[in-house]
């Protein structure tokens, strides 16, 4: 790592202010030591979010799951008040990752990093969560900008993740078996005549959502309704790991898994 | 660039160390206060040869900046056994050949201590999960699945 100056504020607001020059956030530095350690970011300051408390409460804010920016995996993964109000989305940080990245990694840190084959962009993306930050409440539909892309500004900091209640939520990743993270994850969310599929992993330009699935769902919400759906591998990743017409196969089939686990 | 003075506790001792802010966790406890328990495998998250438990949460130190620690408290592979007296996972390591080269050792002690202390009596599909973050390119992992399940046996008092 280059030299950097650090800094712990005490608040947002403090946070905020030292955003400026090239400053980066620390969350649970899953990511940025890493990429600094590989000299791949250079920042001048790191402004260290682990002393803000209030970003790491969890708790049922009237119809809506509210979980701070700073909640890790493991937290989120283990509340009791997540399992109450929204059960299928314990398990989404629950697949992330080894217990070490669990104990560390964060809601707003994977948000904010957009990788796009994390696990919760494509949570956040189907259950219509809003994006709450230091200056603005952001719908998660204009949220995500492309790869490790999003519409946050420079000094802008997300505080929470509201998760709006009532929905019927499933998700089901084909995980790489080295790293955990998602070769394609699927999440699907049903609300009253509404349904939304989230597709991470697959796409070359993040995650994203599926229309033809989501008619042919919101017609019966079943496994079977998406049969002859198949996704379009055009535009779909291909690596050492997968190639693109295999990403779009496992769309399919992670779609129905997600569908069957949906509560 | 001035350091960073840092207090905090470890193993159960106050300690104090000065940093610079882009050394790690796993750095100080190595460099700054010769604790070369915890090792530097990947250094990149992804081995947990540098395993250490902070305020009673499992995390690869190497990904920790040592000037986070502030005000912490660190458990590492030195606070394991009870002076001479090995620990029940040590001692069922060691009957149980679960190491060859060593390095990950110290590790898959303290995540098996971290598991242990959750579920007294994981299965072995746990274990293996729990143990995910942690590679040994010796042993093929089934010897150290054996001592850990042998290990929490006798820690049950069965």
């Amino acid at each position: 790592m280059y030299a950097f100056d650090y800094h712990r504020p005490a608040t947002v607001h403090d946070a905020q202010g030292l955003l400026k020059d090239g400053a980066k956030l620390l969350a649970g530095g899953q990511t940025l030591i890493p990429t600094m350690k590989q000299r791949l970011a250079s920042p001048s300051a790191v402004v260290d979010l682990g002393a803000i408390g209030e970003l790491r409460k969890i708790e049922q804010n009237g119809n809506a799951l509210v979980i701070g920016a700073m909640a890790t995996h493991a937290e989120v993964a283990g509340s009791k008040t997540v399992m109450s109000a929204l059960p299928g989305l314990a398990g989404v940080p629950g697949a992330i990752g080894d217990p070490h990245v669990r104990n560390s990694g964060t809601i707003g840190g994977s948000v904010a990093n957009n990788d796009p084959a994390a696990d919760y962009p494509a949570a956040v993306l189907a259950l219509g969560a809003t994006v709450i930050t230091s200056k603005r409440q952001i719908a998660a539909d204009n949220f995500f900008d492309g790869l490790f892309t999003t519409v946050l500004g420079e000094d802008e900091i997300i505080t929470a993740l509201s998760f709006p209640l009532g929905a019927k939520f499933g998700y089901a990743k084909f995980a790489n078996p080295a790293s955990r993270y998602a070769l394609v994850g699927v999440a699907v969310a049903q609300r009253g005549s509404e349904v939304r599929v989230a597709v991470t992993g697959a796409g070359s330009n993040g995650v994203f959502r599926v229309p033809a699935m989501e008619a042919a769902l919101a017609k019966s919400f079943t496994p079977a309704a998406i049969t002859s759906v198949k996704a379009d591998a055009s535009g779909l990743m291909s690596d050492i790991h997968a190639d693109a017409a295999y990403r779009a196969n496992l769309i399919g089939v992670m779609a129905k898994r997600a569908v069957e686990a949906a509560a | 660039m001035a350091k960073h003075h840092v207090s905090a506790t470890v193993n159960g001792d106050a300690v104090e160390f000065l940093c610079e802010s882009e050394q790690t966790l796993l750095d100080c406890l190595r460099d700054e206060l010769d604790l070369t328990g915890a090792k530097e495998g990947c250094s990149s998250g992804d081995c947990g040869a540098c395993s250490v438990m902070v305020d009673g949460r499992l995390v690869c130190s190497c990904l920790v900046l040592g000037v986070e620690a502030s005000g912490k408290s660190i458990e590492t592979i030195e606070g394991l056994s009870d002076g001479e007296k090995l620990h029940p996972l040590q001692q069922k390591f060691l009957e149980h050949a679960a190491l060859q080269c060593g390095i990950c050792t110290p590790g898959f002690l303290v995540a098996s201590k971290a598991l242990l202390e959750k579920h007294p009596n994981p299965t072995e599909t746990e274990i293996r999960y729990w143990l995910a973050g942690n590679l040994c390119r010796c042993t093929g992992y089934d010897k150290i699945i054996r001592a850990v399940i042998d290990a929490a046996a006798e820690m049950r008092g069965a």
